[in-house]
């Protein structure tokens, strides 16, 4: 038995998490855009008796060290321990995707290519001769097909194979004045009795072509003052006979001469006319110039509708069912306080959170199709003249899109961005892009005070006046912060593909369960301090009082005494106390204590805004009508104007907790943490203010 | 006669005759296959023609065209 370590490599949208996917069923994110694969990711799992990890790298078309997942990729596969590379490749353009392919045989490591997408490439009409592959190549390539889960057993013996076989070099042939300087270099190191970890003829390549490390490895050793002219003398050769300065350029000439001949042997495309691809008809229509961003903008404006029409059908059954486990629950209680606790305080919480499941489904849906259809680039194409004038990259796109889901991926995603200051930019502006969490929070307000027939257009007007916010926030912070020349923008458009449903789904459904997850345990415990706070201290005088009035009182009045009595114990807790220090602050913008209280709530997750919400209107409300729905209270609770400007501070104030960490760490300190408190919290306020103001004349 | 690819006519199939870029943009050029001797395609601007979709062998790459100006082509 061994255990086996794989560094799964590959160019971007080749499906090599998919592939991971299939051969291990691990829930891994699939994409079809650059940099779905934010960090490496390991998977293990048990094969005939072998203890396997696969270690999924992010794609990375050459190692030029351009974006940090490349430099995360490269320096894995120099530096870190593993035993074999299994190098995807898509099938449908392998000429492509042996750019990498002959990089990775520059490293003198065993190696196992998997030609994904062979079910693909067969309708395509491209026939790969996978055993001339491995004879030309002298690496074992394997066809598969990840969506069809074929050739997932052969892969994985190959790599058992290799692993337990001794390693052979694999040949790169290269044009004969190369090869002679590599040969007259390899002759050199041999006879210096040089010994590194690859093979002196990759060294001497390596070195021939300006690679880094080899120069690193060398520099320090006395052979360097001797080998130096050398190499000058040949790079120069080699100079003059490409006709380059560049020798690099010379190099990556070489290298697709060798795939190109490669392909020529290997692949027998049956001789159809070349028709017009299915990408390309509906690039057409997707990217015409003037259609694309009309089409773009009704895609966003449906997903917005769907997530409110589609989403509150089930939402009733879902707010039924703890209206009743509340009563079931509540009467099998003997105990006022315990009773209160799980029902007002757990139950109302929890439930005010898992109430908006279906919109975050939707929502999840939504995003996965963008991310693995490859619209997303499409977009990114469409937008960067717009986005560019707000000194923004095209590629923020992807992760700005990213942030309608969950910061955290979203600014974790932002690392395809090559230049530190576009990253950072692009940081700092993604929290608003109202993420999935705040969507509860909109689809609470906009149902209560917009009326139920306009409430998707609320919905996709708050997202858009975010992101617009966004970008002239982006704006000021590249005339004043971020000064500096623009980046190039170099971006792959993958081919359309049909995700599957089973990748949707494992997409959709593992980020639900984790917002579950969230409502089951960090919403609950916050659910029950919120209720702690609201309910205690108790106060026995009044409420003594109050019970002797009620008693006196005839039936109507009665109803009346106890919600006085609600609200004048409520405004007494601790919370009532914390409300009232902060609520002069929030006093210009139209809120309420409760409402002051519920947004710091909101620091810790957004989600426990509703929760928060549920909970203080819910002790403080008329609570002998059990069809009163949140929704109904905060319409006759809230004044129009401060709801407004409460949205406005929901779209715009600090990301959660845990976004904030990773935003930290991402920025790189603690400094950027606090210009985006400041940032936003200014930000919030003052469009806050207006807002409130605003909404005051109608 | 060479040109801009920005300057050739949509859908028109033209040789790369010389890549000007520099540096890292340059490599990044080479990574994606814009080599010289290869052939390639410019499919469509994007609104307000500050960015160009181009093809080369399979892949369709999108370039602002500040960088798409950089590759110098030939064509039949």
């Amino acid at each position: 038995m061994h255990s086996i370590r794989i560094a799964l490599v590959g160019q971007p949208n080749v499906g090599k998490s998919m592939l991971i996917n299939a051969i291990s069923d691990a829930r891994l994110h699939v994409g079809n855009f650059t940099g779905v694969t934010v960090e490496k990711t390991e998977v293990r799992f048990r094969f005939q008796g072998h203890d396997l990890t696969i270690i999924d790298l992010p794609g990375t078309y050459a190692f030029t060290d351009y974006t940090i997942e490349e430099r995360v990729t490269h320096e894995f596969l120099c530096s870190d321990h593993y035993d074999v590379i299994l190098n995807v490749v898509d099938s449908t353009n392998l000429e492509k995707n042996l750019q990498l392919t002959s990089e990775l045989m520059s490293m003198s490591r065993k190696m196992v290519i998997a030609l994904n997408m062979s079910d693909e490439a067969q309708r395509e009409g491209i026939e790969i001769d996978e055993a001339y592959l491995s004879t030309l190549l002298g690496i074992e390539a394997i066809k598969v097909s990840a969506a069809q889960q074929t050739g997932l057993g052969k892969l994985l013996k190959a790599i058992v194979r290799t692993y337990e076989e001794p390693f052979r070099e694999p040949k790169l042939q290269f044009s004969e004045p190369i090869e002679e300087e590599i040969a007259n270099i390899e002759r050199f190191l041999d006879r210096h009795q040089f010994k590194a970890t690859i093979s002196n003829r990759n060294i001497a390549m390596n070195l021939l072509r300006g690679e880094k490390k080899s120069y690193r490895t060398l520099r320090d050793n006395p052979l360097w003052i001797e080998l130096l002219p050398l190499l000058n003398d040949a790079r120069a050769h080699i100079e003059i006979h490409h006709g380059t300065d560049d020798v690099k350029e010379a190099f990556a000439e070489e290298f697709f001469a060798f795939n190109r001949g490669v392909v020529s042997e290997v692949i027998k495309s049956s001789s159809r006319k070349e028709q017009v691809s299915l990408t390309q008809r509906i690039d057409n229509l997707l990217i015409h110039p003037i259609f694309g961003i009309s089409i773009f903008l009704f895609f966003m404006w449906a997903l917005f509708q769907l997530t409110f029409e589609l989403g509150s059908i089930p939402m009733d059954w879902i707010d039924a069912f703890f209206g009743w486990l509340g009563e079931a629950v509540g009467g099998t209680i003997g105990n006022d306080d315990a009773r209160s606790l799980v029902v007002d305080g757990i139950i109302a919480g929890v439930g005010a959170v898992v109430l908006f499941v279906p919109n975050i489904v939707i929502l999840f849906v939504g995003i996965a199709l963008l991310e693995s259809t490859g619209y997303m680039s499409r977009v990114a194409f469409l937008l960067d003249g717009f986005f560019h004038k707000f000194g923004l990259h095209g590629q923020s796109f992807i992760p700005l899109v990213t942030g309608f889901g969950c910061s955290i991926p979203a600014y974790m995603s932002a690392r395809i961005l090559k230049n530190d200051r576009d990253r950072l930019l692009t940081l700092f502006i993604i929290g608003f892009m109202s993420c999935g969490a705040r969507l509860p929070v909109y689809v609470l307000f906009a149902g209560a005070f917009f009326g139920e027939e306009s409430a998707g257009n609320v919905l996709f007007a708050i997202y858009i006046t975010g992101a617009m916010i966004g970008l002239v926030a982006a704006k000021i912070l590249k005339l004043t912060a971020f000064k500096g020349v623009d980046e190039p923008f170099v971006m792959e458009m993958p081919k359309y593909r049909l995700p599957s449903s089973k990748l949707i789904w494992h997409t959709v459904s593992t980020k639900t369960w984790l917002y579950l997850k969230k409502a089951g345990t960090f919403i609950a415990a916050a659910s029950m301090l919120v209720w702690f706070l609201s309910n205690y201290p108790k106060n026995e005088a009044l409420s003594a009082d109050f019970a002797a009035r009620i008693e006196a009182a005839p039936q109507e009045q009665a109803h009346l005494l106890q919600n006085a009595l609600d609200q004048q114990l409520l405004e007494q807790s601790y919370l009532g106390m914390i409300g009232k220090t902060i609520e002069p602050l929030f006093a210009p913008l139209g809120f309420d204590w409760r409402m002051a209280v519920a947004l710091q709530t909101g620091l810790a997750a957004k989600e426990v805004i509703v929760s928060t919400l549920g909970v203080l209107y819910a002790l403080g409300s008329d609570v002998d009508e059990g069809d009163e729905t949140l929704s109904k209270v905060l319409a006759a609770q809230i004044p129009f104007a401060s709801a407004v400007a409460f949205i406005v501070v929901i779209m715009t104030y600090l990301p959660c907790l845990a976004a904030s960490v990773v935003f930290t760490r991402e920025a790189g300190g603690i400094k950027y943490f606090v210009y985006l408190f400041i940032m936003t919290t200014v930000v919030a306020y003052v469009l806050a203010f207006i807002a409130y103001r605003a909404a005051l004349l109608f | 006669m060479n040109q801009r690819i920005t300057d050739c006519d949509k859908g028109k199939r033209c040789v790369i005759a010389k890549v000007h870029a520099k540096g890292s943009l340059k490599e990044r050029l080479l990574s994606f296959g814009i080599l010289r001797g290869v052939e390639i395609e410019l499919l469509e601007f994007a609104p307000g023609k500050s960015t160009v979709e181009i093809k080369i062998g399979k892949m369709r790459i999108a370039l602002r065209k500040e960088e798409a100006e950089l590759i110098e082509v030939s064509c039949a």
